[in-house]
């Protein structure tokens, strides 16, 4: 099985669009459920949520934001490159159901992993209402897909240079008082998750957020990704990755998601001074 | 009665360096050892080794092949039973099995049956030779699926493909081996022999898939439409158990099973070269005794940590690792901490771990086990400064699989229920090993798997 790259689009400076041959994956994903790849033999298990699949070509696309070594690694590849490992797909998809009026709510890459659902959602014949925020207008993605994917979208950035000035949460306080609203996902940074979580828990609408902790297998034999979610430990690869956002110990995750920092800084050195051309 | 000869010790590089290298530490006999050691064998009319062997090795035979010096004729008198004769030297517990029936134990030492193993499968590498069965039977044309590809995994599909039938296994990792592979460091068993008896598998034929996990890829209902007739589900234990204390999530606790793939699996003492980390702490510390502690223990020493504790609740009598792994981590240096619980860990404000709230024990009553059960000494609480934890207190049988058939019958623990050909409550569906007995041994659920072929093998004949 080789897991060959048909296409691939560089969305900006730090995040691609992979699109890879894995037809199994292809054929059973659905939204909310992610894949375990392996980019080359001493390369790490990271866990990433399938964008989009397209059973028929027996492909699935991937986008990727270059943040650690094998991120970097796999930003660094080309149409017709292969990846050495993918599996999945893992975890329990998300629950897509009719509703009503439901929220949707993606910053930064997580506007990938917020799109799958908010499309899956309108299908179901939801009104889907969309808020999609970055750092800056260059740094958003997938606006389009955003807009047709759901019935109305709000656009934020840090910078005003897009949409709204501010963060995805200013848009959703005000949504939250003007719509009825039956329930929120998130999918984002955690400061980004947590702020949704706690404009939402005063007023007690339901809360999804897709968390994206660090895993090793993703099959709920290591407890890596292992997380807080009402005084109870729960694994992420197998009970979630979504979780009701009132309920997760965000303090926590913060701390668990910094475990490797030092080593993933110590990583990326090493890998950019094994790229450097001069390099001896 | 010929001159008393002495049990051959092991041969292994020296605590000192050892620590400092993740290469393997026992360096298996000479050929001069392997024929003092053979010639302790008695011969017995009634060999009682034997019975102790969950694969059924003709032992006495082999041991007699090595004397006449036939070492390719002692090969193949273990293939006959046992396709991973390099690994099951290695890591059988061989004192509570063949080892412990051996006649020669009463009054003095018995044959080192294990390490004769492990050095007929070295000597057969090191030479070129193999044993692959060339005898196949023409082909059933019926397929089988083996989901796992650890020990159970792999002997069923050996002994399967030998039978004429196309066997595919299923992995859900990127790499065969289950537990041999992400569990058993490398200087315990180096990973090329894994490969090597893993090559030879293929070469009897048996189809190899990795990165299917089946439940979720694939499920058996599938691969029933694709003409698999009959199952093995060997997927072992796989859900890793905490003890269930405040600070089990501070940054510094690793689960054995977590520690261990990072370094095992992920090859983390390779880093930066390999890209996943593993960070331990000046002091670590790994609470129980069994296998697993001692392997966890023995790679925080090498990964540099200065002082390694095994934390146990019991006494060193009722330590569940064998008695060899036990002594090599004395010897390198591992500090035994027993009768002693943890009762919460404490972090500091980035949350990471700084020390562990512990509490001494004196042992009672015997318990459901047979052991006697650690009793709580009043007021003897006392703080043991470590920055790393590593949980080795057993694990569970993983739901991924069993979620996906919702009509298998589970026992009480979470474990397969089987009758006594190792079937499931679904026609045509198998299963052996640790996801049936609960957390055992490589050779019980090599064991399973024999088993389990010879039954798949009948109820195929059956259902014509």
């Amino acid at each position: 099985m080789s897991y060959r790259i048909v296409k691939k689009i560089r969305l900006h400076s730090s995040v691609c669009r992979l699109e890879i041959q894995a037809p199994e994956i292809a054929r059973k994903a659905l939204p909310g459920q992610f894949i375990i790849l392996r980019v080359d033999e001493p390369g790490e298990r990271i866990p990433l949520t399938v964008y989009q699949c397209h059973p028929q070509q027996g492909t699935i696309e991937l986008i990727v934001q270059e943040a650690g070594t094998s991120t970097l690694k796999l930003c660094g590849l080309n149409a017709d490159d292969t990846i050495l490992d993918i599996v999945g797909p893992l975890g329990i998809a998300t629950e897509i159901k009719k509703y009503g009026t439901v929220l949707c709510v993606g910053g930064g890459v997580g506007i990938a992993e917020i799109y799958p659902v908010a499309a899956a959602l309108k299908q179901a014949g939801n009104r889907v209402i969309s808020v999609i925020g970055a750092r800056s207008k260059d740094l958003l993605i997938l606006e389009r897909e955003m807009r047709q994917a759901g019935d109305d979208l709000f656009i934020t950035t840090d910078d005003g240079s897009s949409g709204r000035k501010g963060f995805v949460t200013d848009v959703v306080k005000e949504l939250l008082e003007r719509e009825t609203i039956a329930v929120v996902f998130a999918v984002g940074p955690i400061p980004m998750m947590r702020g949704v979580a706690e404009c939402t828990r005063p007023l007690k609408v339901k809360t999804i957020v897709s968390l994206n902790s660090i895993m090793v297998d993703g099959t709920g034999m290591c407890g890596s990704c292992r997380v807080t979610v009402a005084g109870k430990v729960k694994f992420v690869c197998v009970d979630g990755p979504d979780f009701d956002a009132h309920e997760v110990d965000f303090r926590e995750l913060t701390l668990r998601q910094g475990r490797f920092l030092e080593a993933e800084q110590a990583s990326r050195n090493d890998y950019h001074e094994g790229h450097t051309p001069c390099h001896q | 009665m010929s001159p008393v000869i002495e049990r051959q010790s092991m041969p292994a590089q020296d605590p000192a360096e050892r620590v400092k290298n993740f290469k393997e530490v026992a360096l298996g006999y000479t050929l001069e050892q392997a024929g003092r050691e053979a010639r302790r064998c008695l011969g017995c009319k009634n060999p009682l080794c034997r019975t102790g062997c969950p694969v059924d090795i003709d032992i006495k035979s082999f041991i007699q092949a090595i004397k006449a010096e036939d070492y390719l004729g002692a090969l193949k008198i273990i293939k006959e039973k046992n396709n991973l004769p390099g690994i099951c030297g290695r890591v059988c517990p061989q004192e509570s099995q063949c080892e412990k029936e051996c006649i020669l134990g009463i009054k003095n030492k018995p044959v080192a049956i294990g390490r004769l193993e492990r050095f007929v499968a070295d000597w057969a590498d090191a030479n070129g030779f193999d044993v692959v069965d060339a005898s196949r039977k023409e082909l059933s044309g019926k397929k089988i699926a083996v989901i796992g590809a650890g020990p159970g995994g792999l002997t069923c599909a050996a002994d399967l493909a030998k039978r004429g039938y196309a066997v595919t296994i299923f992995e859900g990792l990127h790499a065969t081996g289950g537990v041999l592979r992400y569990g058993i460091p490398e200087f315990r068993l180096p990973k090329k022999i894994l490969d090597r008896e893993v090559d030879l598998l293929k070469r009897l034929g048996v189809n190899i898939e990795v990165n299917v996990v089946v439940g979720k890829t694939v499920t058996v209902e599938e691969l029933r439409g694709r003409g698999f007739q009959a199952f093995f589900i060997a997927t072992g234990a796989g859900l890793p158990s905490f003890l269930g204390i405040p600070g089990e999530n501070l940054n510094g606790v690793y689960s054995a099973n977590e520690f261990l793939t990072r370094i095992n699996l992920m090859k983390a003492y390779n880093f930066p070269r390999y890209d996943t980390p593993v960070s331990v702490g000046e002091q670590v510390c790994v609470i129980g005794a069994g296998n697993v502690a001692m392997d966890s223990a023995r790679a925080a020493l090498r990964l540099g940590a200065r002082e390694v504790t095994i934390v146990y609740r019991r006494s060193e009598q009722e330590m569940p690792a064998r008695v060899e792994e036990i002594e090599h981590a004395k010897e390198e240096g591992v500090r035994l901490y027993l009768l002693t619980s943890p009762l919460r860990i404490i972090g500091d404000e980035k949350g990471w771990v700084r020390a562990m709230e512990c509490r001494r024990n004196e042992l009672g009553e015997p318990d459901a086990s047979g052991r006697r059960r650690p009793v709580a000494v009043p007021g003897s609480e006392f703080i043991l400064n470590t920055q790393t934890i590593v949980c080795a207190i057993g694990q569970g049988p993983n739901p991924l699989l069993l979620s996906s058939l919702p009509q298998l019958t589970l026992n009480k623990h979470g474990n397969i229920s089987v009758d006594e050909n190792l079937m499931t409550s679904i026609p045509g569906v198998f299963a052996g090993g640790d996801i049936v007995t609960g957390a055992a041994t490589v050779i019980e659920a090599m064991g399973a798997g024999k088993k389990a072929a010879q039954n798949i093998d009948a109820y195929l004949r059956n259902s014509r």
